[in-house]
């Protein structure tokens, strides 16, 4: 495709998205028999599945550390994910995708409590539209709670972009080739920052907008992982009744517990102490 | 596994220390270590340059060539940055293919001086889909003393200003100046225990959570950005590096202007 003349006609995108707007996602939890945990996404036309494996044991083994888990990650794109055929196997570019992502993840997960082992993660984009990484981000997500690995909450991830010198959440392809900043952004349930790229052009105003536009994108992408979760084990508790009682009152006091802790940022803004 | 109980040790003794507004070598939370650069120090190279930040000391070279473009960008010369971690500089690092760190080091070197638009690519086009000039930017660590990222990033772009294109050596007209339009500028924070502090040593790097680099242009924009490390930063964290990024980064462009 050509450059367009104008990315954003009328307040409204190519693909008729506002520029607040996320495109549509599609989450199927535990899609793999072998994995220990999995999920396949969708976001926009974006086509993603991660498998987790683990804890167990680490291979080569003088890779294993002493006090913590070692986390890995393995971002991979199908050679027939896009346009012209990308050769298999690893480049640059993907070490890059892999590296960030895990450290996108890892913080959540208690690595401490799985000394000497290994959690494997694993990401096959299927179809690639821009945004991969991020969408990776959050099949890893939910296929490391699928997997049952403790951790301090989800990860969730959406990009923030620049075209038509207007800020736009969640590029898609177009915009992507011909836009002036892509940002990908991933979040805790919290608003803190695990993942932060850019390249483009951006003004510390614009980059103070974006994260803000990121931190609403991200929530709503929690939203619907805890959906897909919750969707997925429902019927296996419905068999033990009191259980999905007590996952109900547990889910209410957590969403209270969300709000307020929103709250508190939203007071504490400017402050460095984030409690 | 000795290294494990040194690390917990200093990072015991840098926590204390944060925790006392200090930083080990005595230096502000926004001060950075002292800056040498050197340029035209390899005659066999098209541009090259040394950066001594602290401790840390590494040569970066510049060679170009004529060569066939992008199919997507056939008007465009191309830029190609690659980065050694070579085993002389740290016992960490061993030979062989560019690990991840390697490759994120080079990747966001590249990203700063691209995304700048510092080099004119388009100048640089001989015979439009058939001939273009090359530019290879190759960076070694000779010394690794923590913050490879800035130290990377002013040798690259040092380099780049040393450039004269062999356009003679090839039969393509006159040499001429490589055209730099922009000096962009990283700025690496980490954060250690709810502190920013900004160029961490090798000591502070090791124990930070997070690390963010904020590349900016002469404008003030950013053309960069990086977050790297297992840890978090608040939104706010965030705002407040790219600010003090800015401002660094004015202070260091100074110094290209001494050049």
């Amino acid at each position: 495709m050509d450059k367009p003349e104008k990315f954003i006609i009328d307040g409204i995108r190519l693909d008729g998205r506002k520029p607040d707007e996320l495109r549509p996602m599609k989450i199927e939890v535990g899609v793999l028999n072998r994995a220990d945990g999995s999920c396949y996404l969708e976001f926009g036309k974006n086509k993603v599945l991660a498998a987790v494996y683990g804890p167990r044991e680490v291979h080569p083994r003088h890779n294993q550390k002493p006090t913590t888990a070692v986390v890995r990650f393995r971002y991979n794109m199908a050679s027939f994910s896009v346009e012209e055929r990308k050769r298999p196997g690893p480049d640059r570019r993907s070490i890059e995708v892999s590296k960030v992502s895990r450290e996108a993840v890892e913080p959540m997960i208690f690595t401490e409590y799985f000394p000497k082992s290994a959690i494997d993660i694993f990401v096959e984009v299927l179809q690639a539209d821009a945004g991969t990484r991020t969408a990776g981000i959050n099949a890893a997500s939910i296929a490391l709670a699928d997997a049952s690995i403790p951790m301090r909450g989800l990860v969730s991830s959406c990009a923030v972009g620049k075209v038509d010198g207007e800020l736009v959440l969640d590029l898609m392809k177009d915009e992507d080739n011909y836009g002036e900043a892509d940002m990908p952004v991933a979040m805790t349930p919290d608003g803190e920052i695990t993942l932060l790229q850019m390249d483009g052009n951006l003004t510390r105003e614009e980059l103070k907008k974006a994260l803000e536009m990121a931190t609403e994108g991200c929530k709503q992408i929690y939203k619907l992982q805890r959906e897909a979760l919750i969707g997925r084990y429902k019927k296996e508790l419905e068999e033990h009744k009191e259980d999905v009682e007590l996952v109900e009152t547990i889910t209410e006091s957590e969403e209270t517990s969300i709000e307020s802790t929103t709250t508190v940022n939203i007071d504490e803004s400017g402050g460095l102490d984030d409690e | 596994m000795s290294e494990e109980v040194m690390n917990g040790l200093k990072k015991d003794y840098l926590y204390s220390l944060i925790l006392k507004n200090q930083r080990a070598d005595g230096r502000d939370f926004e001060e950075s270590r002292d800056i040498v650069i050197k340029t035209n120090i390899i005659e066999k190279a098209e541009g090259s340059a040394s950066v001594k930040l602290g401790d840390t000391y590494l040569v970066a070279g510049i060679k170009i060539q004529p060569g066939t473009p992008f199919p997507d960008t056939p008007n465009k010369g191309v830029i190609i940055t690659n980065l050694e971690l070579i085993p002389m500089a740290s016992p960490n690092f061993e030979a062989g293919p560019p690990g991840e760190n390697a490759v994120e080091l080079a990747r966001v070197v590249d990203r700063g001086i691209r995304e700048s638009h510092s080099i004119d690519l388009k100048g640089l086009c001989i015979v439009p889909g058939e001939n273009v000039w090359l530019i290879f930017i190759d960076i070694h660590v000779i010394d690794d003393g923590g913050n490879l990222m800035d130290a990377a990033c002013l040798a690259a772009i040092a380099a780049l200003l040393d450039v004269t294109v062999p356009a003679k050596k090839y039969g393509i007209g006159e040499d001429f100046k490589l055209p730099i339009r922009d000096i962009p500028i990283a700025v690496t924070a980490v954060e250690i225990d709810g502190s920013i502090v900004i160029d961490p040593s090798i000591d502070e790097g090791r124990i930070a959570g997070a690390k963010l680099t904020v590349t900016s242009n002469i404008d003030g924009s950013i053309s960069a950005m990086q977050k790297s490390g297992v840890g978090l930063f608040t939104p706010e964290q965030i705002n407040y590096v790219a600010d003090v990024a800015v401002r660094r980064s004015e202070e260091l462009r100074e110094k290209f202007l001494e050049l």
